[in-house]
């Protein structure tokens, strides 16, 4: 074994993050870690890179580490260069770093991993969150390690990036090294891991090599799930709630559809064909070139973020920590930002109706298994953060849902809370407009689907689509049906 | 454009220069003359080290009060000494270890560097008060032909020392992770950078260029002191700002601040020529660094929405 942990315990203040968990990888395999969010998985590699201190327990770990946090450890303001070459840069006479080599070293670093369009010389914090992943990843194989730990490092990645970083994987794995990952796309767990451990609540519950998608999600949460997706087909779709009409702005070409209460309309496509525009447009946090938007019978123009609310437009994005979750904040406090005018006379929060109210929708979430709402949304896991933004938005009481992607990174039990939670939303006579990077939830979840390509409507489906390949051939092939 | 705050000091120390030259020539009748540049020279010298010191413990995300009670001690001890070559170098080292502390106590002991370094600011200037209670004392006059020569131009010698100073520290290991712990500590941590080392070391330096500064206001004013070092805390975290260093951290350059100081130091002498009441001195100096600071931000935001 290269890498061995038995007996692990590791405490957050009262949070036990791991109690008594094992774990063993051999040199030559890719094992992955399964689990939902908070179950430990984050929290053990660290503990097994020794960037964590183990309470008690033993970790054996032979070779050279390296290892991709699932928070990037990217310099924001150093250079990309400056950020691949940390560790080792070039050096002249007297030892001293050669600045004018750094990036002629970086470019050809970056050029071996096949990576051609991410400028050296940007700094890491002008990146894209995809473009700083995979600057992470290239840092971390250029050590070209014995040990590598991955932690959900296709999160913020399309396919494209996903299919180079597991050539890279495999690579490594032959060449002998052990290759750890996280993920919770169970596709990418059965295409690249020869053997799975699945982690609950801190502790190992079970390592094999073979696993269906079932069994892990039954292994991951102790329960089974009922059908994964509610049904939505028995909603009635009432009056109009949005109607957009030749809407131009960044990618998007002159989109026209309406969005009617009660419906979940969903957004798909190939990565990038202007999805985010669309919903960012609505939002009032880009300007339209051009085009129409009437909310319910009244035309609007958003010049910020603010009208859209005003207007009754809610917006949840993928990214909760660049989008709006305070981490340093309460989980209630954060519930509550959007709403405290409702809340307050002259000026002065009625905290006890706050604390009532805030606790309701929490319980109502399952927010952080029934922690305290007063602790800090940052002690959360990532898709209890993400339950928190919907629960401030659910408050809000708006009248349309724009869900960008809101399960991304998103364990499957929450995923299934937030199907409910989408569903319950369109039953109580909300319009939801729902864009997800799993083409899967779109044809399983939505009444209708767009299809965009290249900016443009190139499809229209009738839904549940139920079968995901419908929508993608739709998003490849040339026109279908026009 | 984040470039355009980091040159800020740089446009701020040509328009003071600007305003010098014009303001000197109008009231005297003559430019100044290269005996002028030098007294400026010899006059900005310590400001000019205090604020390199400065600018890399803020570089880290942190900031350094002590730098007035470290001056001041040091005057105190190089006047009180006679400013002997001897204990010059006892001066120096005294100045890094004193920075030592604060920087032990904030990387290791994880108290707040505005509270630790308003604890020894103190400290240390209460050692001054009992070093030397009485203003006096003195500096050997070869040392002073050396360090601030109003005849020869040793002062640009300095200067330049200080410059490939930084280029040097800039190109060692120790100055990238002193970036990389400023813009983001737990990320620089987790790649490896010993983040407690390089904190206590960038007190330690700002230590050690308080201490030269306290040497060559010794060396420029011929005496010492006890509260010397006091006007520094201000002048030397204005000269950051004006320099265009980020106080979250992580940006900017010492050069920046460098150019900050002299232009500070330019502007007392700007007023003085202008006829203004030496009184009203700290009522302009602030007045320019607001306003500095205010076309800094306004360039950067204008230049930011033309991007977008
Ligand atoms: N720095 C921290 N402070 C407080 N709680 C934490 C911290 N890191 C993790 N936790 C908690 O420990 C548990 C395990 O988290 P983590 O290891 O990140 O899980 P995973 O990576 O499987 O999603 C969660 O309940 C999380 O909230
Ligand atoms: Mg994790």
């Amino acid at each position: 074994m290269t890498v061995e942990a038995t007996g692990i315990h590791r405490a957050f203040g009262g949070v036990q993050a791991l109690r008594d968990a094992s774990f063993a990888a051999r040199p030559g395999e890719i094992h992955a870690l399964a689990g939902e969010n908070g179950a430990g998985k984050s929290t053990l590699i660290k503990v097994l890179c020794g960037v964590l201190r183990a309470d008690a327990g033993s970790v054996a770990v032979r070779g050279r580490v390296a290892t991709a946090f699932q928070e990037l450890s990217l310099l924001p303001d150093l250079t990309v260069a400056e950020n691949l070459l940390l560790a080792a840069p070039p050096r002249g006479r007297l030892g001293l770093v050669r600045r004018g080599h750094l990036t002629a070293e970086a470019s050809r670093v970056l050029a071996l991993y096949g990576v051609s369009e991410i400028d050296p010389r940007s700094p890491a914090r002008d990146l894209s969150v995809s473009q700083r992943q995979v600057v992470e990843l290239v840092r971390v194989l250029a050590t070209e390690p014995d040990v590598v730990f991955l932690d959900e490092p296709t999160a913020a990645l399309a396919e494209r990036e996903v299919d180079w970083l597991a050539g890279h994987m495999r690579r490594l794995r032959d060449a002998g090294a052990c290759v750890v990952f996280t993920s919770h796309r169970w596709r990418e767990i059965e295409r690249l891991a020869d053997r799975v451990t699945v982690f609950r609540n801190g502790t190992h519950v079970a390592t094999r090599e073979r696993l269906t998608e079932d069994e892990a999600v039954t292994l991951m949460t102790g329960r089974t799930l009922d059908a994964t997706y509610p049904d939505v087909s028995g909603i009635e779709a009432g009056e109009k709630a949005l109607t957009v009409t030749g809407l131009t702005s960044g990618h998007l070409r002159d989109v026209s559809f309406d969005l009617r209460r009660g419906e979940i309309l969903g957004v798909g496509g190939l990565a990038g064909q202007g999805q985010r525009d669309l919903f960012l447009t609505l939002f009032g946090a880009r300007r339209p070139v051009a085009g129409r938007l009437l909310v319910g019978q009244a035309e609007r123009s958003f010049r910020r973020p603010a009208d859209a609310v005003r207007a009754g437009i809610a917006y949840v994005p993928e990214d909760r920590k660049a989008e709006g979750l305070l981490l340093p904040l309460s989980i209630r406090d954060n519930i509550a930002l959007t709403t405290l005018a409702r809340r307050s006379r002259a000026g002065f929060i009625r905290r006890r109706a706050e604390k009532a109210e805030i606790s309701g929708v929490a319980a109502k979430l399952a927010i952080g298994a029934g922690r305290a709402t007063s602790q800090a949304a940052g002690t959360l896991s990532g898709g209890n953060q993400q339950k928190t933004v919907m629960a401030r938005w659910l408050l809000a009481d708006a009248d349309v849902y724009l869900l960008y992607d809101v399960t991304r990174g998103v364990d499957a039990a929450t995923k299934h809370d937030i199907y409910h939670l989408i569903a319950g939303l369109a039953r109580s006579g909300k319009a939801v407009l729902f864009h997800s990077s799993e083409t899967e939830e779109i044809a399983h979840l939505c009444h209708r689907v767009l299809v965009l390509r290249e900016g443009r409507i190139a499809a229209e489906l009738a839904g549940p689509v139920g079968d995901a390949e419908q929508i993608v051939a739709a998003s490849i092939r040339e026109s279908a049906d026009a | 454009m984040r470039d355009l705050q980091e040159r800020l000091g740089y446009l701020v120390l040509a328009a003071t220069a600007v305003a010098y030259f014009a303001v000197y020539t109008t009231s005297l009748g003559r430019p100044p003359g290269s005996f002028d540049y030098l007294a400026i020279l010899n006059t900005t010298m310590p400001l000019v080290l205090v604020a390199v010191g400065q600018s890399l413990v803020v570089i880290t995300g942190g900031i350094d009060l002590s730098v007035g009670g470290v001056v001041s001690v040091c005057v105190a001890v190089t006047a009180a000494t006679g400013g002997t070559p001897g204990w010059i170098l006892a001066v120096l080292a005294l100045g890094a270890a004193a920075g030592l502390v604060n920087g032990v106590i904030v990387a290791f002991g994880r108290i707040a560097p505005i509270l630790t370094t308003l604890a020894t600011l103190s400290i240390y200037t209460g050692a001054a008060l009992w070093i030397l209670p009485v203003p006096g004392g003195s500096i050997l006059p070869g040392v002073r032909a050396v360090l601030s020569n109003p005849g020869v131009p040793t002062g640009l010698a300095w200067l330049a020392l200080v410059v490939a100073g930084w280029w040097v520290l800039r190109r060692t290991r120790f100055g990238m992770r002193v970036y990389a712990v400023g813009s983001d500590e737990t990320a620089a941590r987790a790649v490896g950078v010993p983040v407690e080392r390089v904190k206590a070391g960038v007190y330690a330096l700002s230590g050690l260029c308080s201490a030269l500064a306290g040497v060559f206001y010794v060396s420029t004013t011929t005496a010492g002191d006890a509260n010397a070092g006091a006007p520094f805390i201000l002048t030397s975290i204005a000269s950051v700002v004006v320099g265009g260093v980020a106080f979250s951290g992580g940006r900017g350059s010492a050069m920046g601040a460098v150019a900050g100081a002299v232009a500070l130091t330019l502007v007392i002498d700007v007023l003085f020529f202008a006829g203004i009441d030496p009184l009203y001195q700290s009522l302009f100096q602030g007045l320019f660094l607001v306003v500095a600071v205010l076309l800094g931000t306004a360039a950067a935001l204008l230049a930011r929405r033309r991007t977008a």
